[in-house]
């Protein structure tokens, strides 16, 4: 039994840091699809222009968001690789 | 107040003068960690925003909006994106030692030093607009302090500043930029400096807007407020212009020299970039964030005619907040001369290593052979080269006058470099791209980068005349400079970048398709395509012999082969291994390098070792597989290298050790069961056949005599069997009694051959007799059995057609030398390792037990002597040396 | 009709030896050297009786017998295995393997005649 959850667990987690690094693939698209966003405001505005405060907000909401992922991706792809090293923790902990 | 900005300033010159001078201390040391830490690795990156990014923004701001967000917004991209791009780019660095974009896109391209020409030269035009740029604004900004103070300074006008900023940056650059002369070109002084000089710069900007956000407005909300009143409530949003812009400044984060030196050249630790990935954007988030505050404060202070790139020091100084401008200054010097030293090392890496250094050894010939001579010539080319750089930037400001022409290279210079990217980017993910495509997309680039935007940035008549730029060169409409093939009304950065970098692209693309890359390209290509399939795992060394032998064949035919096999034998021994074939560590390169050179010259040694080590001559698939090892080797080395030497050395005689031990308790079983089988299988023989002799009456008499015969043969076999075994069994309990005696070398030798039957065998023996006459105190009849065993194996083993076995002799200061040399395919690699091992016959299948060469080794180290396989030789070779007397 | 025998074995003088013993007895004795190739040497002459050797050149007798048990129509032929190195482990390996009779060298030329005899009586 416990050796069955082991198995499940490892490989979710090795699945995990196969999407993490896709996801490190994506961000930059998604941060120049945010970025771009203004270009859309542009289109649909009637006037010459775009608030120049709207746009720095969001602008500036858009970037935080995009290093907070940047964090987040970074820190776990940098801890080590989870080892089935020590299966008699592992059962202890389902026991 | 000027003379205490004089004093401030050179006291914060001085100060990183000795930040510089203590952390070069303490890297050398060996201390000091924080010092490769990812902080202040993300902190070196800051050197991507200059003098112009920190005064320029909030001008850029004031005229045109957002826009300078793209500034920032670009790096973030490529930075967030690291997983794509830096991350491969990181890691080529270190994999092949490259010292600067040149040398990285010379590098990919089959090391063409045209290439390497060609891109110094573009970034050198690219960037000394840009350290001009730095040297102005940081007399801009002194100037404007004179303006507010009135004083007149005793010993400074602001005419000199920019010259004394650059003697002093210059010097500076120098003494830490050219300490040492690394092949990992790291330079932790200047690194940490930059550093430094990160913090101050981002402090200084974002006190201000502290300043200007609480003090000034009196809170957030009221500067939102302040920003819907101001001249810049409507942003004119251009797209083009967004797009090139951030394109730009993501290209040129990659591509700019200064942004490559400290990204990869100086990266200590591929992890950093870990941390650099999300630190760096706040970094740049922070620089970036009361650029707009700050901006329309100055639009509401001052007059239209105010020279907004100045509203980092104007606003604090008509506030008569002297301390805060001057904090701002010094913001702004930072940023300034950190871009200036950083890009002139970076340069003068790229020029002294591409130009300097090959025109230097195409006029110097043949003298270059003492190594410590060409370490001082490129030392003295890198100083030269500094000097060379901000003098030449010193006298485009002085040149072009300084006025507003300077404020707009900033993004021209970026669509500079950017013409680099292509080839770059090309040459890590395709592998086809090659140096033709290369080259002719760069020139492409460059040269319509220079027509469409450089030179008409001069102004009319200044370069171009104005004719050109308004009816095209040679009057031909669709030549003209703003608008190539008749596509007016563009913004003139996008049209020039759109036609740019498009036709870089296609050019380098259509060009590499057509034409074929070399095999050193080839090989490059994969490496760089596919850098993350070699660096990974780098525990395959052994494979590495196959280039040590080449060496050594090498060797022995430029210094000859008792100098080259003494040279390889020391250094083997020096990396604690027993034996003819070091590993090809980078160092023993450089020794037999070195070695080389003393007889053919440095560029030829270094050619011919190149040759080998890359092995140009054969086909793509075996240069693959030599690159590959080549590229684990040197990381592995150089994970080594940051432990000491003698740790190295430990760690190799431990591996070894453990392997010989593995071997011997797998042997020991071996042994036993080997004896048994070589003791049973006559036996088996013997007994079925004397019972089929004496039990069977009818047998034919010529059966009779075979099998009796069969009986005769199988207990020979036996009985020489158990001989050895015996012999080998005294000699290594060390029973063996010697006699010594006064003997001519060439008498045992004839005894030997004598003793020898050659009845059945085609070997033909020469040998040199008047050589062979020393005479040496040893037993003569043991010398004779190791002689009888090496002709005996010569005529088992020796597959030529026309066998031939040459004894040759030589005396030298340690004893005397016979070499048994036959014209066979010689022992395998992996053979040579066990032959004097007990029951390892090469071939598994022939008669004998495979012990003979194991008595041999026992009878020579009792001898004092000793007998070794010498690889490489095209035949086999067995060196047997005898010592002169009895000690 | 005699029956048939495969001596699988790299030794001249042994080949020599057991191929006289046996033909003397009535056998039809073929011979073959390689232990790489023995397996298709045995499915192209289906043998009654195999005799193998353990050091063989090519591939160990051990591997050849435990190919031959998982060939279907090869794998009921019985073996009489040979070695040379007189071990007990190497007698439990080969009766692991599927080995009929197992055998040491030097052996007497009864035991072998014996041993084979039985292998097809039986």
């Amino acid at each position: 039994m416990s050796r069955e959850t082991r198995t499940i667990y490892l490989e979710r987690s090795s699945y995990r840091r196969r999407r993490a690094r896709d996801a490190a693939r994506l961000l930059p698209f998604l941060a120049l699809v945010l970025f771009f966003i203004p270009a859309l405001w542009q289109i649909s505005s009637e006037s010459a222009g775009i608030s120049a405060k709207s746009a720095l907000v969001f602008l500036f909401l858009a970037w935080i968001a995009v290093i907070v992922l940047s964090f987040f991706l970074a820190r776990y792809l940098k801890a080590p690789v989870v080892k089935e090293s020590d299966p008699q923790s592992e059962t202890a902990g389902h026991d | 107040m000027i003379n205490t900005l004089v004093v401030v300033s050179l006291a914060y010159v001085a100060a990183l003068f000795l930040i510089a001078f203590y952390a070069e201390r303490l890297a050398a040391r060996g201390k000091g960690a924080w010092l490769r830490s990812p902080l202040v690795y993300t902190l070196s990156l800051s050197i991507y925003c200059t003098g112009w990014t920190f005064y320029g923004a909030v001008g850029s701001a004031a005229r045109g909006g957002l826009e300078y967000l793209a500034i920032y917004l670009g790096p973030t991209l490529v930075l967030v994106g690291w997983w794509w791009i830096l991350r491969k780019i990181v890691r080529i660095g270190r994999a092949q030692r490259i010292t600067s974009i040149a040398d990285m896109i010379s590098s990919r391209y089959g090391k063409s030093n045209s290439i390497a020409v060609v891109v110094t030269i573009m970034a050198v035009v690219g960037v000394t607009p840009y350290i001009a740029l730095q040297l102005q604004s940081v007399s801009l900004s002194f100037n404007t302090f004179l303006q507010f103070s009135g004083e007149e300074p005793r010993y400074l006008d602001s005419q000199s500043t920019a010259f004394w900023v650059a003697v002093g940056l210059a010097i500076f650059t120098i003494i830490f930029g050219t300490r040492n002369l690394d092949a990992n070109e790291r330079h932790h002084g200047v690194v940490t400096a930059i550093a430094v000089e990160a913090v101050v710069k981002l402090a200084a900007l974002v006190t201000l807007g502290i300043y200007v956000v609480w003090v000034l407005f009196g809170g957030v909300s009221e500067t939102m407020a302040a920003i819907d009143q101001s001249a810049i409530n409507v942003w004119q949003f251009d797209g083009a212009r967004w797009t090139s812009i951030m394109f730009l400044s993501a290209a040129a984060f990659i591509a700019l020299p200064r942004m490559f030196q400290v990204m990869v050249v100086e990266n200590e630790d591929e992890s950093h970039l870990f941390t650099a990935s999300w630190a760096f954007p706040i970094y740049v988030l922070l620089v970036s964030l009361f650029v707009v505050p700050i901006a329309i404060t100055g639009l509401e202070k001052f007059p239209s005619d105010a020279n907004p790139d100045l509203f980092v020091l104007t606003v604090p100084l008509s506030e008569g907040r002297n301390g805060l401008a001057m904090f701002a200054f010094i913001g702004g010097f930072s940023a300034a001369t950190s871009m200036v030293i950083v890009a002139a090392i970076a340069l003068s890496t790229m020029l002294s290593n591409h130009v300097v250094m090959p025109i230097w050894l195409a006029f110097s010939d043949n003298r270059v052979s003492v190594a410590g001579d060409v370490r001082q010539i490129v030392l003295f080319a890198r100083r030269l080269s500094i000097g060379g750089v901000v003098t030449l930037g010193y006298f485009y400001l002085k040149i072009s006058g300084g006025g507003a022409a300077l404020a707009s290279i900033g993004l021209i210079s970026f669509a500079g470099v950017a013409q680099l990217l292509p080839a770059m980017m090309g040459g890590i993910v395709w592998r086809a791209a090659n140096r033709f495509g290369a080259l002719a997309g760069l020139l492409t680039g460059f040269t319509i980068w220079a027509y469409t935007l450089f030179l008409p940035s001069f102004g009319p008549d200044a370069i171009l005349s104005s004719s050109i730029l308004n009816e095209g060169l040679f009057g031909l409409q669709w030549l003209r400079p703003y608008a190539l093939f008749g596509i007016s009304g563009m913004d003139n950065l996008v049209h020039s970048l759109f036609w740019s970098i498009s036709l870089n692209l296609l050019v380098f693309v259509v060009v590499s398709l057509l034409t074929f890359p070399n095999p050193l390209e080839r090989l490059q290509g994969a490496q760089f395509v596919n850098v993350f399939d070699h660096t990974v795992g780098a525990s395959t060394w052994t494979k590495g012999r196959a280039e040590t032998e080449d060496l050594l064949i090498m060797c022995q035919r430029i210094i000859g082969p008792q100098e080259a096999q003494e040279l390889f034998k020391q250094e083997a021994g020096r990396q604690g291994k027993i034996g003819y074939l070091p590993d090809t560590t980078p160092e023993f390169l450089q020794t037999l390098e070195r070695e080389l050179a003393g007889s053919v010259g440095a560029a030829t040694s270094h050619a011919m070792i190149a040759q080998i080590v890359g092995r140009s001559s054969v086909s793509v698939d075996d240069l693959m597989r030599v690159a590959d090892e080549a590229a684990q080797i040197m990381e592995y080395s150089s994970q080594l290298e940051a432990k000491t030497e003698e740790q190295a050395r430990t760690a190799r005689q431990l591996t070894e050790a453990n392997l010989k031990l593995t071997a011997i308790s797998e042997q020991k079983d071996a042994f036993l069961s080997k004896v048994s089988h070589e003791l049973r299988t006559p036996m088996t023989s013997i007994r079925a056949f004397s019972e089929i002799l004496g039990e069977t009456e009818d047998l034919a008499d010529d059966q009779r005599s075979k099998y009796a015969g069969i009986i005769h043969g199988e207990t020979i076999r036996l009985t020489r069997l158990l001989d050895d075994l015996l012999d080998l069994s005294v000699l290594e309990n060390g029973e063996v009694k010697l006699s010594y005696s006064r003997c001519n070398l060439g008498a045992i030798i004839d005894q030997a051959v004598a003793a020898t039957n050659f009845v059945d065998s085609h070997l033909a023996l020469r040998r040199d007799k008047p050589s062979e006459d020393i005479w040496v105190v040893t037993d003569q009849d043991r010398l004779s059995q190791v002689i009888i065993n090496l002709i005996t194996n010569a005529a088992k083993y020796c597959d030529n057609r026309s066998p031939l076995l040459k004894i040759s002799v030589r005396r030298s200061d340690k004893g005397v030398q016979i070499d048994f040399v036959d014209n066979g395919s010689g022992v395998s690699r992996e053979n040579q390792d066990v032959i004097f091992e007990k029951f390892s016959r090469a071939t598994d299948r022939s008669s004998g037990a495979g012990l003979g060469l194991a008595i041999c080794r026992e009878i020579m180290s009792k001898l004092g002597g000793s007998i070794n396989y010498v690889p490489a030789q095209g035949g086999a070779v067995f060196r047997v040396l005898v010592p002169l007397s009895q000690n | 009709m005699g029956k048939s025998v495969l001596l699988i074995e790299d030794e001249p003088n042994i080949i020599e030896a057991i191929s006289y013993i046996l033909s003397k007895d009535g056998w039809r004795v073929a011979s073959h050297s390689n232990g790489a190739t023995a397996l298709d040497e045995i499915s192209r002459r289906a043998p009654d009786v195999v005799i193998l050797d353990v050091m063989l050149p090519g591939k160990t007798g051990f591997e050849v017998l435990r190919d031959l048990r998982n060939e279907d129509g090869l794998a009921h032929i019985p073996v009489l295995m040979l070695t040379a190195r007189g071990q007990t482990k190497d007698r439990e390996l080969a009766e692991k393997v599927g080995a009929t009779h197992f055998m040491t060298k030097p052996f007497s030329n009864s035991e072998v005649l014996d041993k084979v005899r039985a292998m097809v009586g039986g």
